[in-house]
């Protein structure tokens, strides 16, 4: 049966954070599906929910924070949501692994690269002597870290970003995880390091057959790694898309919005397109287009209903927009009404 | 004022070899850390200069030194007819009140416990500039000038987006009326479609005031759209400076060329010819004799004789060189030095690995393995800095012992620092890079 399941299937994650003041969806009802060997990119502002949606597949939502009952989020089929802590730590660090933005957040200082690495497969492989030494060794080489076994014996701070964030990789794949999540892995590195970086999670992938999520806010970056695209806006995936697809044919205003902004985008123009405006904070439930008060097309009805993610064309199911302007073959009346009937559909459930 | 009298497009500041150094001048220190290596180059009046380069490069030491934030080692910095690194007292505040910064992180560069309006009142204050109420006026209008509007005058930083701290830090630099504002990396830490309000922000701010900009920053499309001229800066060295099209469009220097293909473009169909930089840059503290960039070069000039040899293997030794070099700048920890006086473990111990590793799997031409064999020799008998001499000799080119010359290489007297641009040598390509 799990033959046929992806590798991993994330429905209806709702995930909530409470405050004094409100209630704020930081993870607004998000469906999507990575298969293996297959990278998913999601992209959005800093708030738009990437790195909650990150947090809560790794099971790693403490409080205020709080994923719905009703989510599901499916490793190979097996339930995750359901788990205990403890069953959660044995999943963590083995099957899914996550690779932050800071490496020397990941890194403890007081500890050698080689004592990180060996904790993890002792605890999770249980490996031991020569053998345990000998894999973190293969582990740092197989991560492109020249002279592995001199450099093992080092401190973090020893190595230079590229390296510490080569050790987190080499970290990440100890126990052979099947679903890698990359939280900005390139962010706070050089551009010729962010290359190296990028190259070697993608011959990793080749290598081990492995799904990864990747999030970043670049659309540089995800252009080259993901096979497919989910850009996400105020805790909801807006455009999900193959990666040529969303390039060639962005459909929702925000991903418009978002690829004409990159500065080296236009060439010429002096003007910048902006986005005007900030991602506002979801406090409640979506009782219409979040975007709408930035948006240039937004009409009457968009402040008056919810859009759900429906084809840009019809038939064309790989690629999704919550907006009220597609699909686009039809008529505006005709989309809204599509857009109502699936929104009453999901409320009947 | 300084630089009244200098019309728009002529030069407002001229830099003149100018180093920084740090920690020379402390009783431990080792080596100092070559932050700014000898850059001589023009700033024009209105233009909008790029500085790009990687972490370390030395961008900021270079932005903090040319308004005088750090104090520099030799060279000079001049404006018209003075020596800005030579002021002091009266007339260095006259030129600090005329080049302002503008910070990266507008977290850190807001004082959290005072209301935006005394930030920006602050340098107001600080050059005693005209009466109090004159000064709160002013503070008005720069609130409006950037985008914001005169009811954030009584609010705090912490109540404002990263994009409206950034305005915030700049009607700040703006108050005095600066002619010249060092931007550095003013966007990086704000979201795309911020980053765009503020590039027009800045840009229009630019038109309407006059502004000179030095604008240093990593992210290369950033400074394509905004700059009229980039320099490229590698370990203290500017390697290359242009008009910013013809940079972008035909890179000279080989550095300027890996570092430009290293930006992922965001078109997935793309086809991506990049050149992928191994390794990452050496340590200021012992940059190379040669071209600082000599280590990591894939342009760099072989000796003839080698000239046949596989690109692949050349590379594996190119390596092997690079990793002696990067373990005799290792620090070691004191245990670590007992240990290896005692001869309880050596750190040459990994040497042969290293070496299986990198050539078990190509075939050496005899003449290259002859030398690489007695180097290994050298380095099993603890004598590092043996072996190292041994390789450079053997294999070493113009590139790894003498400091190249700046070339100038366009039509806008656009400069590049390679040896290839001599005539002797081929000029820099992309066809010289065998890709894997």
């Amino acid at each position: 049966m799990s033959a046929e399941a992806p590798l991993l299937a994330v429905e209806n994650l709702r995930t909530e954070f409470y405050t004094d003041k409100e209630t704020v969806r930081a993870v607004d009802d998000v469906n999507f599906r990575i298969e293996r060997g297959e990278t998913l990119g999601i992209v959005g502002e800093s708030g738009s929910g990437k790195s909650v949606t990150a947090r809560s597949i790794m099971g790693l939502v403490e409080s205020p924070g709080n994923v719905l009952p009703e989510s599901s989020i499916r490793l190979d089929g097996e339930e995750l949501t359901e788990k205990s802590e403890s069953e959660y730590r044995g999943i963590r660090g083995s099957e899914v692994t996550m690779v932050f933005q800071d490496p020397l957040t990941s890194l403890n200082p007081v500890y050698t690269v080689g004592n990180q690495l060996k904790e993890t497969l002792r605890l999770h492989r249980d490996l031991d002597g020569q053998t345990l030494t000998d894999t973190a060794i293969g582990l740092l080489e197989d991560v492109g870290i020249p002279d592995a076994a001199r450099r093992i014996s080092e401190y973090p701070h020893e190595f230079s970003g590229g390296m510490q964030q080569r050790a987190v990789i080499a970290l990440a794949l100890a126990c052979d995880p099947e679903l890698l999540i990359c939280d900005e892995p390139t962010t706070a590195l050089d551009v010729t390091i962010q290359a190296q970086i990028l190259e070697l999670l993608a011959e990793i992938q080749v290598e081990r057959d492995i799904g990864i999520m990747f999030i970043t806010h670049d659309m540089g970056v995800i252009a080259e790694v993901a096979d497919r695209v989910a850009v996400m806006y105020a805790g909801e995936i807006v455009e999900s898309a193959p990666v040529r697809s969303l390039y060639s044919d962005p459909a929702h205003p925000y991903t418009n919005g978002l690829l004409d902004s990159i500065p080296g985008n236009q060439p010429g123009g002096r003007e910048l397109t902006t986005i005007e405006g900030e991602v506002p904070i979801p406090n409640g439930a979506a009782t219409h287009c979040r975007f709408a008060p930035r948006c240039p097309k937004a009409f009457e009805e968009c402040y008056e209903l919810a859009p759900e993610p429906l084809p840009t064309t019809a038939g064309k199911d790989d690629h999704t927009a919550a907006c009220l302007l597609f699909p686009e073959d039809m008529k505006r009346e005709d989309a809204v009404d599509e857009h109502r009937a699936a929104n009453t559909e999901g409320t009947d459930e | 004022m300084f630089g009244d009298d200098v019309d728009e497009g002529d030069v407002l500041v001229s830099l003149c070899d100018l180093k920084t150094y740090y920690g020379e001048d402390s009783l431990l220190s080792d080596d100092p850390v070559k932050a700014v290596d000898g850059v001589s180059f023009d700033i024009h009046k209105g233009e909008t200069l790029g500085l790009v380069g990687e972490s370390g490069c030395g961008k900021t030491t270079l932005g903090r030194t040319l308004i005088q934030l750090e104090d520099a080692t030799a060279g000079e910095v001049r404006i018209g007819d003075t020596d800005v690194t030579t002021l002091t007292g009266d007339d260095l505040q006259r030129w600090r009140r005329n080049s302002q910064m503008v910070f990266q992180d507008p977290e850190s560069s807001l004082n959290d416990r005072m209301t935006v309006g005394a930030i920006i009142r602050e340098p107001l204050d600080v050059h005693d500039w005209k009466t109090p109420r004159e000064r709160r006026a002013r503070v008005r209008e720069l609130l409006d000038t950037v985008g914001l509007s005169e009811e954030h005058y009584y609010r705090y930083p912490h109540q404002f987006s990263g994009g409206q701290r950034q305005r915030v830090g700049i009607a700040r630099a703006l108050a005095l009326e600066p002619e010249f504002v060092v931007l550095d990396e003013p966007v990086s830490a704000l979201d795309v479609s911020v980053q765009a309000q503020i590039l027009n922000l800045l840009n229009r701010l630019q038109d309407e005031f006059g502004l000179t900009y030095l604008f240093i920053a990593h992210d290369l499309s950033v400074v394509r759209h905004i700059c009229d001229r980039v320099a490229v800066m590698y370990l203290g060295n500017v390697m290359e400076l242009g008009p910013t099209e013809r940079l972008f469009q035909q890179p000279q220097n080989p550095y300027t060329h890996a570092l430009l293909s290293a930006i992922p473009e965001p078109d997935p169909t793309a086809d991506s010819d990049r050149i992928t930089l191994t390794g990452s840059p050496p340590s200021p503290r012992d940059p190379p004799a040669g071209c600082p960039f000599a280590t990591r070069c894939p342009m760099k000039i072989r000796p003839p004789e080698y000239d046949s040899v596989d690109t692949e293997v050349w590379a594996r030794v190119e390596m092997l060189r690079e990793v002696l070099r990067e373990r005799s700048n290792a620090d070691r920890s004191l245990t670590e030095r007992a240990r290896e006086i005692l001869g309880l473990s050596s750190r040459f111990s990994s040497a042969d690995e290293v070496h299986d590793e990198l050539f078990a799997d190509v075939t050496l031409p005899a003449a290259v393995e002859d030398h690489i064999e007695e180097a290994m020799d050298h380095v099993r008998n603890d004598n590092e800095t043996r072996a190292r001499a041994q390789l450079r000799e053997a294999f070493g080119s113009v590139c790894d012992e003498e400091r190249p010359k700046s070339h100038v290489v366009d039509d806008e007297s656009g400069t590049s620092r390679c040896h290839r641009h001599r005539d002797e040598h081929d000029e820099p390509s992309r066809s010289q890079v065998v890709s894997e």
